[in-house]
């Protein structure tokens, strides 16, 4: 029978075979369209634009516009009050329940002035004055700082002016200076701002196959289809390797809009505003393309492995979508935990891309060496991923559809 | 040529196949009928090298199928007891498909999809999605993929299942159709009359095991029973799980 002429054919074709098929097929449905190339790459693009502008925005608003501050006991410091308004804060009239507005976010700040300030101030002692404020209340933290700061300067400009009244130099109350040399560059601050960024890739390449990871073999076996597929005469581990590889092609081609569209939208993100720098040109995407590679396939990977021990669809969808928290550890853990990097933490996964796209917002660039930890040490855990999986796949159980 | 010598199958202590032992020959129909859950399934699924047996061999053609499982894919078109269909391929795009799968060169799959398309009266299906296919249609394409490379031996197991007469009709033609073109078909089945009518030898399994492998006339004889469905009643010692 020519069958059997047919075979080493088969044995060329079969993995480009099942690869095709899996292209056109899930290029054929919405859903997978829609997640895999666009929310899944443009959601972090769009997301960090709102949100920076928000912040962005908000912070610059503060510092130049006038800060409506109630006080209590103005009329007992005239100057102070003046050398609050010469700064742009407006002073207002007292309120009754200070404590009470500051936590409902009436004001930002309440400032009280004791009774006995006057007195005090004319004897030359030492005043209080009391700033009223909630530091859980983020929004109202630069507003404190500001009024904060007059307080200060204006209680050092009037120290100063006591003590030349007397004939001493300022210098004798202030013998130590402390002069602040930031040496963060322009796109170090960015970077700060940016931290999320790495998360975002992470997470394009996940949705980009995830879709088709549920299809492999959950997908197939809720339709009945496996138990066909597995009758021919190719071996399951070509099935599974064209399987990733159309899993891996739909999640790099996700990652690549992505790029392009921070690349797009990193021209219109106003970080001259804030004195920072960001680079998500073409150079930037090449090398970070790079970092992912690996990860691509670890991804696919996993994604397959979890989905393959799930009984239908709708359950390899709940398992992947917990399984999408885990990129999300390093960032947190390097946000609450500010750790030096070390080499070695470069060949941990998802760690590693997270430390390189880092390195590449700072604008230090990563060293060759660190990049072949990173490289290196995502393609050993992705080789035993895919082997884990190829593992599971030859399993009696997972044809059997009912 | 299928030869199964002696085949063992447990499912923790279940044992679904324990003992089956028959042979199904070229140009014959062969039926392995049998009540529900009596290991028909899983005695083919061996057969076609999804699960491996505990003991005993399977010979497609003379190739053993434990030693070269690919080999005997490749004598065998099968059409499993799941016969999911790719919903947003067309009825063609499977049949390439598995064809491609197969290894066959273009042309060849192309001759051979529209002779089978043809055969199998499906031009009015052939280019649209399988998604909301009719059962009668599904099976069709199921079909026509699973012979697409030629095969000399075809295993379908409960073919008719969820048909509507005039497509069960329809199919009893082509297996007929396929037996006069020299292969060996062995089919399973739980509706007496479907056997009776189609085959040359049946197979009568129950627990696991073969309690029957005669022809129809002999199967009549041995039991002494004129009509056939008294005689299998008689065989399997029960009514359950048949259907007239």
């Amino acid at each position: 029978m020519n069958a059997r002429t047919a075979a080493p054919i088969a044995r060329a074709h079969a993995f480009v075979t099942v690869f095709l098929k899996e292209v056109k097929e899930n290029l054929r449905d919405r859903r997978t369209i829609i997640s895999a190339f666009l929310t899944g790459p443009l959601l972090g693009p769009l997301i960090l634009v709102m949100m920076l502008n928000i912040t962005l925005n908000r912070q610059f608003d503060k510092a130049e516009n006038p800060l409506p501050v109630p006080v209590i006991g103005a009329e007992n410091a005239p100057n102070l009050i003046n050398a609050l308004k010469a700064e742009g804060i407006v002073p207002r009239p007292a309120i009754a329940d200070p404590e009470l507005a500051v936590r409902k976010q009436d004001a930002d700040v309440v400032l009280r002035i004791s009774p006995d300030y006057a007195t005090a101030w004319r004897k030359g002692e030492a005043v209080q004055v009391e700033l009223i404020y909630d530091s859980s209340q983020r929004d109202a933290n630069a507003s404190v700082e500001r009024v904060s700061q007059v307080v200060e300067t204006y209680a050092r400009q009037q120290g100063a002016m006591r003590l030349v009244s007397r004939g001493l130099s300022p210098s004798t109350a202030w013998p130590v200076q402390a002069a602040r040399r930031d040496q963060a560059t322009a796109q170090a601050r960015a970077a700060l701002v940016f931290s999320i960024l790495p998360y975002f890739f992470v997470l394009t390449v996940f949705m980009g196959g995830m879709y088709l990871a549920i299809d492999l073999t959950a997908g197939e076996r809720e339709r009945q289809s496996l138990e066909p597929l597995f009758a021919n005469p190719v071996p399951r581990w070509k099935i599974l390797a064209g399987k990733l590889a159309a899993i891996c092609t739909f999640a790099a081609a996700s990652l690549l809009i992505s790029l392009l569209a921070f690349s797009v939208v990193g021209r219109f993100i106003p970080t001259e505003k804030l004195g920072m720098e960001l680079d998500l040109g073409p150079r930037f995407g090449g090398q970070v393309l790079l970092l992912m590679v690996p990860l691509i396939a670890l991804l696919a990977a996993l994604q397959s492995m979890v989905a393959a021990f799930a009984k239908s669809y709708r359950e390899a969808q709940t398992y992947l979508s917990l399984l999408m928290f885990v990129p999300v550890l390093p960032s947190i853990l390097l946000s609450t935990m500010p750790i030096k990097a070390q080499d070695w933490m470069y060949a941990v996964p998802l760690l590693g891309q997270h430390l390189g796209i880092m390195q590449l917002l700072r604008g230090d660039g990563v060293t060759a060496q660190q990049l072949g930890l990173c490289l290196v040490g995502s393609l050993v855990a992705a080789l035993v991923g895919v082997l884990a999986t190829a593992r599971l796949y030859q399993s009696e159980r997972l044809a059997i559809s009912g | 040529m299928i030869e199964v010598k002696d085949l063992h199958k447990a499912f923790g202590t279940v044992k679904a196949v324990d003992g089956v032992s028959f042979t199904a020959r070229d140009g014959e129909i062969t039926g392995l009928l049998g009540p529900n859950g009596a290991g028909k399934t899983t005695t083919l699924r061996m057969l076609y090298t999804l699960m491996k047996p505990d003991r005993g061999q399977v010979l497609v053609d003379g190739i053993d199928a434990a030693e070269d499982a690919l080999a005997v894919r490749r004598q065998l078109g099968v059409l499993p007891d799941a016969r999911g269909l790719y919903k947003r391929l067309t009825a063609r795009e499977n049949i390439d498909y598995f064809a491609r799968l197969h290894g066959l060169p273009e042309d060849v799959i192309a001759e051979r999809r529209e002779a089978l398309v043809k055969a199998l009266e499906m031009e009015d299906i052939g280019d649209r999605r399988t998604e909301g296919f009719s059962q009668g249609q599904r099976v069709k394409t199921a079909i026509a993929r699973a012979l697409i490379h030629d095969p000399r031996n075809v295993i379908l197991d409960e073919p008719t299942n969820g048909l509507d007469v005039m497509a069960t009709r329809a199919l009893r033609q082509f297996m007929q159709h396929l037996k006069h073109e020299g292969r060996c078909v062995l089919f399973s089945s739980h509706i007496m009359q479907e056997v009776a009518a189609l085959c040359d030898r049946i197979v009568v399994i129950a627990n696991g095991r073969v309690v029957a492998d005669e022809s129809p006339q002999a199967l009549r004889e041995q039991t002494g029973e004129s009509n056939l469905e008294d005689a299998f009643v008689k065989i399997i010692g029960s009514e359950e799980g048949l259907a007239a």
